[in-house]
């Protein structure tokens, strides 16, 4: 079966610490994805996501603080903003625009941090392997 | 390159069981930049951490990794253990591989490759990693109070007796705010003014407190701990250096206009006090009622005056100050009746407002205490109150709950049916609030000993009727139609945020909610810090709340201020963006996603400036930047694309 590599952004307040949550919950999840925790998820920078894809990432996935919710008050909102007008130009780079998902995951949503992963791993194998076209 | 040195952690078997740390330290040994790799069971343990002290000094290393627990849990204890040995802080990283990886997989076989995967991650970002130090703010230990009501005054007075100067800043003449304007306080029946008014004087007598009265926050720049505010003393036409408040003034006065204090029931003249123990005691001359400024003929006020007090070309005066803390109690307005169409949109006269029944209860009020309805001066026999009106009605009206009318209303029923023994109250609710030290027995008190009745229901209509106020409402518990030929009608409008608070918020950079209210920084664990480091939140310029709810939040804000103050300077995350001059183009982008005005442009120099004080490291900028010149330190883009890799390879 395809093991899918996926790369990740956690906020430090919402999402890492819901990720946190899972472990001391000991909720189990796939384990195809590996974090890179951030300040906020306004730090990821459109780059950082295509660099990914470059590098082989089957899949990018960026978890925020809820809207409203976010540590640094609009941050995540600018995440938003970023992520779908890149998922735009995914398609244009021939990369399906669902190897990109933004998800809200408070610090309280252990449970749902490891629904996501598993639920974005399935969909991430499902699609394949990424093939990246250089322009 | 940097030598790093990674010490995995076994934690017990809580990672050990899962994560195969032998072939963990084997696989590591060969990364590039790790000059060294140890396991223990237990890193955070005294012996761990002394092994870690010991080997950053004979391996010579200049950055490690902890592969072990959440960063949440330890990062400061490591960070703390490599300051000792002279290593830089913000060089010593932590590799999440328990909660994020030892205890979400259950084969080995899963758990070591994301083992291996998330520390070379974080190799990578500390062979990056800069050394780092705190940003060391200074404190100006006096504090700003907006706001002159009891939140005000406790606010003020309990920072001012921590030892720490205040200015007191009132838009009005006097301080005491609406507190001042009430007969009675529920469910003690204290009269108001006898527990307000010693305060008051306290205020003004306290030699730590500034008190800036008929003043206006116009301007603030600046950031915690080292605010520069200016502040607007506006006209007064009275040189309050030289009055020693005797009144001759007051008296000779020719205009009378309907006093604001007394809910326009009573007069004041056109140079006043807005009521007798004002503090200060001293009178300001209004400039829209004056004869002198209408028609150019009287100054009968500056004759008379003994001490050459009255000043007719005095203008606007402006104080700049330096203010470490600033406390915003700004308060509420009553929302008014012109609003309800089916209650006669204000037009009647004997349908009034709570506050305005509350200058009518008040000893010192226009009638003395005594109950006559504004039309014709008669007793009511039958008087009805009607609550919620306004609130709790997110259709028409305002969403939330007023919080103090349940208790103002039946405290309200309650002193009529004292000073009227043969009226009869009524009360239409739609629910009881009485959550409250003692709320519920004065609720309870109010109907069984002055036979306050009750009504469940809402009010549809309230009309005149030759000198009668007409109520058709509904008893939900009965089913019934109810009509009332009312005296009077007592409406329990909304609580609003006082006039002005929008633009204040602006000028402080902070939130309102959906309501108009000032946002706290978290409505449980935080209720009376605001959105900006710094300002606090005291009473109902937060949310509706009654006096010993505000007295405790205004007490609660002050020591607030006072922690900030009891330290020497203020610590600030270095991990900030900053600017590379040389690669900056000024096209301002990172200026617009910066939701804390961090940084600014530079005209002259065509970049972007950055307040590293300001900045609270969200990285927002970082990444809107399209030449790379705002990097996050030790977030740069270099190391997230490392990290990055290091993952994928």
């Amino acid at each position: 079966m395809f093991e899918p590599k996926i790369v990740a952004f956690f906020c430090k307040w919402c999402t890492s610490a819901g990720a946190d949550l899972a472990g001391t919950s000991r909720i189990t999840y796939k384990p195809n994805i590996t974090g890179i925790r951030v300040m906020c998820s306004s730090r990821v920078d459109p780059e950082h996501v295509l660099d990914a894809f470059k590098n082989g990432a089957d899949g990018v996935l960026i978890g925020g603080c809820h809207p409203g919710d976010c540590h640094y008050q609009t941050g995540n909102y600018q995440t938003l903003k970023r992520m779908k007008l890149l998922k735009k130009m995914l398609t244009d780079l021939n990369i399906n625009e669902n190897r990109l998902r933004l998800e809200w995951i408070s610090a309280a949503e252990g449970k749902r941090f490891a629904e996501v992963v598993d639920d974005f791993t399935e969909e991430v194998r499902n699609l394949g392997q990424i093939q990246y076209m250089r322009l | 390159m940097k030598r790093i040195g990674v010490f995995v952690c076994h934690c017990g078997i809580n990672i050990a069981e899962t994560v195969d740390i032998e072939a963990v330290v084997k696989d590591l040994k060969d990364y590039p930049g790790v000059a060294y790799v140890q396991d223990y069971k237990y890193m955070c343990s005294d012996p761990g951490q002394n092994m870690i002290k010991e080997k950053i000094k004979s391996e010579k290393l200049d950055g490690i990794v902890i592969a072990a627990c959440s960063p949440t849990l330890h990062e400061n204890t490591f960070r703390m253990t490599v300051k000792t040995v002279d290593m830089n802080p913000y060089n010593c990283e932590i590799a999440n591989i328990r909660e994020q990886c030892s205890w979400v997989h259950k084969d080995k076989n899963e758990a070591t490759p994301k083992a291996k995967l998330i520390i070379k991650s974080v190799v990578e970002k500390a062979l990056l990693d800069e050394e780092l130090e705190p940003v060391k703010v200074p404190v100006v230990r006096k504090a700003l109070v907006l706001g002159g009501g009891i939140a005000g005054i406790q606010a003020a007075l309990s920072i001012a007796n921590s030892g720490h100067e205040v200015i007191l800043v009132e838009r009005q003449s006097s301080i005491g705010g609406r507190m001042a304007q009430l007969s009675e306080t529920f469910p003690t029946l204290d009269c108001s003014q006898c527990i307000l008014t010693p305060k008051m004087v306290d205020v003004a007598q306290h030699e730590k407190i500034r008190l800036m009265t008929y003043s206006e926050l116009e301007d603030i720049s600046g950031f915690v701990g080292n605010f520069k505010v200016r502040i607007r003393q506006k006209t007064k036409y009275i040189d309050w250096d030289k009055c020693t408040g005797c009144g001759l003034c007051i008296e000779k006065c020719p205009k009378k206009v309907p006093s604001e204090f007394d809910q326009e029931l009573g007069k004041r003249k056109a140079v006043y006090t807005p009521f007798p123990q004002a503090v200060p005691n001293k009178p300001v001359i209004d400039h829209e009622n004056c004869t002198y400024f209408k028609t150019g003929k009287c100054k009968l006020c500056k004759m008379v005056c003994p001490f050459d007090a009255v000043d007719f070309d005095e203008t606007d005066k402006f104080v700049e100050e330096e203010v470490g803390a600033i406390v915003v109690a700004t308060g509420y307005d009553v929302y008014p009746v012109l609003n309800m169409d089916e209650y006669g949109s204000g037009k009647l006269p004997d349908v009034i407002d709570g506050l305005t029944f509350e200058r009518i209860l008040s000893s010192s009020g226009p009638t003395g205490g005594e109950v006559r309805r504004p039309s014709d001066g008669k007793v009511p026999k039958e008087i009805v109150f009607i609550k919620c009106v306004g609130s709790r009605d997110p259709e028409n009206h305002f969403p939330y709950c007023s919080k103090i009318c349940c208790m103002y209303t039946t405290k309200h029923a309650m002193l009529y049916k004292h000073r009227v023994h043969d009226g009869q109250p009524y009360i239409f609710y739609m629910d009881v609030r009485a959550g409250g030290k003692g709320y519920e027995e004065f609720y309870q008190r109010a109907q069984e000993e002055d036979n306050v009745i009750f009504l469940r229901g809402k009010v549809s209509k309230v009309y005149q009727d030759d000198d009668k106020v007409v109520v058709c409402g509904i008893d939900t518990l009965s089913g019934s139609n109810i009509e009332i030929r009312a005296d009077m009608v007592v409406l329990a409008m909304a609580i609003r945020p006082s006039k002005g608070v929008e633009e204040l918020a602006q000028l402080l950079k902070t939130a309102i909610d959906q309501n108009g209210f000032l946002t706290e920084a978290h409505p449980k664990l935080r209720p009376v810090e605001s959105l900006s480091a710094g300002i606090y939140l005291a009473g109902c310029a937060q949310a509706p709340k009654d006096i010993p709810d505000t007295v405790a939040q205004a007490s609660a804000a002050a020591s607030m201020v006072s922690n900030l103050f009891a330290q020497e300077y203020l610590l600030h995350e270095p991990i900030i963006t900053g600017v590379d001059e040389d690669l900056c183009s000024g096209c301002g982008l990172c200026i617009t996603v910066c939701p804390y005005d961090a940084r600014t442009l530079n005209r002259e120099k065509s970049i972007v400036d950055v307040n590293e004080i300001l900045c609270e490291a969200c990285g927002a900028c970082a990444a809107a930047c399209p030449s790379g010149a705002a990097q996050q330190r030790n977030f740069t883009d270099k190391q997230l694309s490392n990290m990055i890799k290091a993952i994928l390879i």
